[in-house]
């Protein structure tokens, strides 16, 4: 390494070529930096762990024209069938499901409100004992329902039931939510002015529809109720299966359910790692677009870096013909470039710093960005080095290979 | 003169073309990227109905109750009660007014159809959608004011409905079976996508229309359930329509800024009213945004369409950045040539002007490439998931809009080299060679 003195007085001749370099390097620092955080914030929402057995999980939904009596005892004759079908280890008629893009949500607090908004909003999924299997979900404390417990719920009175429901499952996460001290076991929380008694907690499940922060705690928010719904409900028959044989119990499943109902039609026969695949489709395909505009923009940051240090090296090459007759080695020319490059980059990416945490902060006011955590920025500095002396090591090696009669001949 | 210049930039373009190369490519995927993204940001923001969206609005009241501990949020709700969407419609003084929301449900093919019964959205609203919004009529005409009070069994589907069960022919008269009722086809709309889909925010905002359009009081009546948004802030009981639960759209036209001033003071007497009559808890609290308004209120524009476009703004910076360092590498090099003109008796000027137009060359060369990268980008954006892909297309307004910018950029980029080329001292070079 040589002592940066000689380059810093060098430096000052060429002002203009530079503070170009270092604000190719500052900018290229600052918006890599909040970019790349921004790729790993979707691919953390994609790497989310949905809390249900999804590579067992298959699901069906039915079309059904209007308001049918006997929906739910419809539903339930279907079950048993597809509980028939050899593979099928659980089968549950289910309103929503997580990552499913539809939320039937309800605010619980815990004490009586006036205004129904005015708790701490969950959705809201049907289900009892046989749910909890089909899903993979465990108990954590207290007891899942009694499966004699069930309400129906139909279009016609849905709102009225929906509401008043007396128990519930809620997830670990929610239950910290409402009692972050104690335990939710045998506590009443409120939706609205209506009592609800907590039977049990449950394993985390992550909700239908969840917020752009991958660590909001309330993804994971969630209460299970006793309700059973049919057709008319746009419910999903959910099925466990071992996985291997997934595809066979789908395929099986659907014709079973379209030979018993030869007027209607399956809008939907999927597995579970199908629907989370289309959930974060739109995170990936942005992952895709930031990244790709990641490696323009450090390739046009290498591309002039390249460009200036190749004319540096052309309008110096009598003085470095002059360096080599009077006895410095290839390799002291090398580092000088070197050196050089390293110090612009280093005034750069100190420059860049601030613009990053800068344009992190407005992203954070205008949109829901989290604060860039601080270990991104020594690991922007150094892909912005390593950048630099990858980019300048071309002219470099030129000019060492400039030979010391240059000296004479130029003159 | 420019003749010469441009022969001279020519020459001196082609004397280093891996350099001229890679400027013209660095400024071009700067142009193409961010042009792309101005591209879709500037059709997600547009105006849905240029012309009369100044004279629509969006009437809001709020019926909730008081909050507790005043955690509420200040601005009423999006959605109207029943309750108060019929009195609005009925008490307000609008040129037309029309309350809407969205069901989903089974469309049965007519008997003999191959088809199976499918599932589709439709609109629950008022004959006045059609004439307020001008959606466009490909056969027959909207359902008359009668039928919206004597909740007929009338429908208006759309042309894709249209080809899909009657393989596009003129369906009016036929009969449409819509979740188990059968309705009577009245008109089908020819090819209408407003952008956004403003009426309704709480569902697909860049989505297409829907493709069952059935009267509001008929669907009511029915009970068509809600597949939109249902906000309930109190105990809901059997009847939705007498429920506290939010779940209707209300639009009105407003030809004059006397009428809109006028319905909002209708609007504020009317929250009084309730107020005193003790259906509102709280004191009045009412809005009445106009079409855009209403759409920069809701934030309509993805965050991550703002995100990329700012983005790709920056990433122009830096390719203009980078394209000053090269253009000042490139004329610094020519300093003897330049040196040897200033001697020759060429004034400054002129050699200002010459690397400008060399700048301005290299500009035109990636405004060029940068519009095949435009075009490029929005078919790679037309290929994403989202639902506003398929809208991704050049306009002619942004195609001359790329090609200023790149021009504008390049010649930013070529001032500050131009200007310190053509300071050089012509003896001193002169000297030096």
């Amino acid at each position: 390494m040589m002592t940066p003195r000689p380059i810093l007085s060098s430096l000052r001749r060429h002002k203009i070529a530079a503070f170009l370099i270092v604000l190719e390097i500052a900018l290229a620092f600052a918006i890599v930096s909040n970019a790349v955080y921004l790729v790993i914030g979707r691919l953390q929402r994609v790497d989310l762990r949905s809390g249900i057995d999804e590579r067992s999980l298959v699901l069906l939904r039915l079309a059904t024209a209007g308001k049918q009596n006997g929906s739910v005892a419809s539903a339930q004759t279907d079950l048993s069938a597809l509980r028939a079908i050899p593979g099928v280890e659980s089968a549950s008629a289910i309103n929503t499901l997580p990552l499913s893009n539809a939320q039937w949500g309800l605010s619980y607090a815990t004490h009586p409100v006036h205004n129904f908004n005015d708790g701490v909003p969950a959705p809201v999924f049907f289900g009892g004992p046989e749910l909890l299997k089909t899903l993979g979900i465990r108990v954590l404390q207290g007891a899942a329902f009694q499966p004699s417990t069930y309400r129906d719920l139909t279009p016609k009175d849905f709102f009225e039931t929906f509401v008043s429901a007396h128990q519930a499952l809620i997830t670990e996460a929610y239950a910290k939510r409402l009692w972050p001290h104690a335990s939710a076991v045998g506590k009443v929380m409120y939706m609205g002015e209506t009592p609800v008694l907590v039977d049990g907690v449950v394993s985390n499940i992550i909700k239908p529809y969840i917020s752009a922060n991958a660590e909001d705690p309330s993804n994971y928010y969630g209460v299970i109720s006793l309700f059973r719904a049919g057709p008319d409900m746009h419910v999903w028959y959910a099925l466990r299966c071992p996985p291997a044989e997934c595809a066979r119990v789908l395929k099986a499943a659907a014709a079973k359910l379209q030979a018993m109902h030869p007027t209607e039609t399956l809008i939907k026969q999927e597995s579970f790692a199908h629907m989370r695949q289309r959930y974060f489709r739109n995170d990936r395909s942005m992952a895709w677009l930031l990244v790709s505009t990641i490696i323009a923009l450090l390739g046009v940051t290498a591309i002039g870096i390249v460009g200036l240090a190749s004319f540096w090296v052309q309008q110096r090459t009598r003085q470095i013909g002059v360096r080599r007759a009077l006895g410095a080695r290839r390799i002291d020319i090398l580092r000088y470039f070197q050196t050089e490059n390293f110090l612009l980059a280093t005034v750069g990416i100190a420059l860049g710093c601030a613009a990053a945490i800068g344009i992190n902060v407005w992203l954070m006011t205008h949109y829901a960005v989290p604060r860039l955590p601080i270990v991104y920025l020594p690991i922007g500095a150094v892909a912005l080095w390593a950048l630099g002396q990858l980019a300048v090591l071309g002219p470099a090696l030129r000019a060492a290979r400039v030979p010391p009669t240059m000296a004479m001949r130029a003159a | 003169m420019i003749a010469y210049y441009l022969r001279l930039a020519l020459r001196a373009l082609r004397n280093s073309p891996v350099l001229t190369a890679l400027m013209v490519l660095a400024l071009a995927v700067g142009i193409g990227a961010s042009m792309t993204m101005l591209t879709v940001l500037h059709v997600l923001s547009g105006d849905p109905l240029p012309g009369r969206s100044a004279h629509l609005y969006y009437p809001q009241v709020d019926p909730r109750p008081l909050a507790h501990g005043g955690n509420g949020k200040p601005e009423p709700p999006g959605l109207l009660t029943y309750i108060d969407a019929e009195n609005l419609l009925h008490q307000g003084k609008a040129a037309r007014a029309a309350m809407m929301y969205q069901g989903y449900n089974v469309v049965q093919p007519p008997a003999g159809s191959v088809l199976h019964p499918f599932m589709v959205n439709s609109r629950l609203t008022g004959g006045d959608f059609f004439s307020m919004f001008e959606v466009p009529f490909r056969y027959g005409a909207p359902w008359p004011a009668a039928d919206d009070a004597g909740a007929a069994h009338v429908a208006v589907i759309s042309q894709r409905l249209d080809r899909k069960l009657f393989g596009g022919a003129d369906s009016v008269g036929r009969m449409l079976n819509y979740g188990g009722h059968s309705f009577r086809i009245v008109g089908v709309l020819a090819h209408w996508r407003p952008v956004p889909r403003f009426y309704d925010l709480d569902s697909s905002r860049y989505g297409e229309v829907e493709q069952v359009f059935i009267p509001f009081n008929t669907a009511r009546a029915l009970d068509i359930s809600v597949s939109g948004t249902t906000n309930c802030y109190g105990k809901p009981g059997k009847n939705l329509d007498t429920s506290p639960c939010g779940f209707i759209q209300m639009w009105v036209q407003l030809d004059s800024a006397k009428a809109a001033a006028d319905y909002k003071r209708f609007l504020v007497n009317y929250s009084a009213q309730q107020h005193a009559a003790g259906r509102f808890q709280r004191p009045s609290n009412v809005r009445r945004d106009d079409l855009m308004q209403w759409l920069a209120y809701n934030h309509v524009v993805p965050d991550d369409v703002r995100m990329q476009a700012w983005l790709a703004l920056g990433f122009l910076l830096v390719c203009v950045v980078n394209t000053v360092g090269l253009l000042l590498a490139k004329f610094l090099r020519r300093s003897n040539e330049i040196g040897v003109r200033r001697a020759l008796g060429a004034s400054r000027s002129s050699i200002f002007a010459q690397l400008l137009i060399e700048a301005g060359m290299i500009g035109a060369a990636g405004a060029l490439l940068g519009l095949l990268l435009t075009w490029l980008g929005l078919w790679l954006v037309r290929q994403q998931p989202s639902d506003y892909a398929s809208l991704a297309h050049l306009e002619p307004a942004m195609l001359v809009a790329t090609l200023a910018l790149a021009l504008f950029a390049s010649l930013v980029a070529g001032l500050l080299p131009a200007w310190r080329a053509c300071l050089i001292a012509p003896a001193l070079q002169l000297k030096s060679s």
